[in-house]
């Protein structure tokens, strides 16, 4: 997805290492996706479905 | 001696023959407080030897600050993905795709992956994803969590 915009950014955090931001975004299950700080997206979704709820973040 | 398989070295040098412009894997370590970063190091050491076309380049946290800052890392290991643009002047070209902490297991898999696409591979996403994404005027910033399972 960062390929496909400049505005996007994408961070794959290792949660086990880094327990502080695992704590700050209250991550329990993996893969969890962190959006903006606002929207999270639990688990694997289908990519439409995903790509949606990420947008949901700019609006 | 090999973290990868002979078997698995030579899957990816065949896989790594797509890649039709060179991938630099800038990764930011310091070395004090950094249990993974050896790890993440020997990991990352796997790929050059399997293409001309992956280099990795090492940046220290605490010595190198400026280029830390310009590439917006403060946590070590983190891996910046990067790549040569023959287009532009600019040589080295900020993919936005970031590993934080070691990518052992199945984030390795997550790297290649990353890397390919960096090395010019088309995009996984579908025409109408890409569409959408293409038309965001806003910052979107993307943090996936996960272990190293």
């Amino acid at each position: 997805m960062a390929f496909a915009s400049p505005n996007i950014t994408a961070v794959a955090v290792e949660a086990t290492e880094f327990p502080d931001l695992a704590r700050k975004y209250h991550v329990s299950g993996v893969p969890k996706t962190v959006v903006n700080d606002d929207v999270e997206i639990l688990g694997a979704l289908p990519e439409d479905a995903f790509v949606e709820q990420a947008l949901t973040a700019s609006r | 001696m090999s973290l990868l398989s002979p078997a698995d070295q030579q899957a990816l040098r065949e896989v790594f023959q797509q890649l039709s412009r060179r991938v630099r894997l800038l990764f930011f370590t310091q070395t004090i407080g950094c249990e993974t970063c050896v790890q993440a190091r020997e990991i990352l050491d796997e790929l050059p030897p399997l293409s001309d076309q992956i280099v990795v380049e090492e940046v220290n946290l605490v010595l190198e600050k400026e280029k830390a800052a310009r590439f917006g890392i403060d946590r070590a290991p983190t891996i910046v993905l990067a790549y040569d643009d023959p287009d532009s002047v600019d040589a080295i070209k900020d993919s936005r795709i970031r590993f934080l902490g070691a990518p052992a297991g199945y984030e390795f898999g997550s790297l290649v992956h990353a890397v390919l696409l960096v090395g010019g591979r088309a995009s996984a996403l579908g025409a109408k994803s890409l569409e959408r994404l293409a038309a965001l005027d806003k910052p979107l910033a993307m943090q996936v969590f996960t272990t190293p399972t």
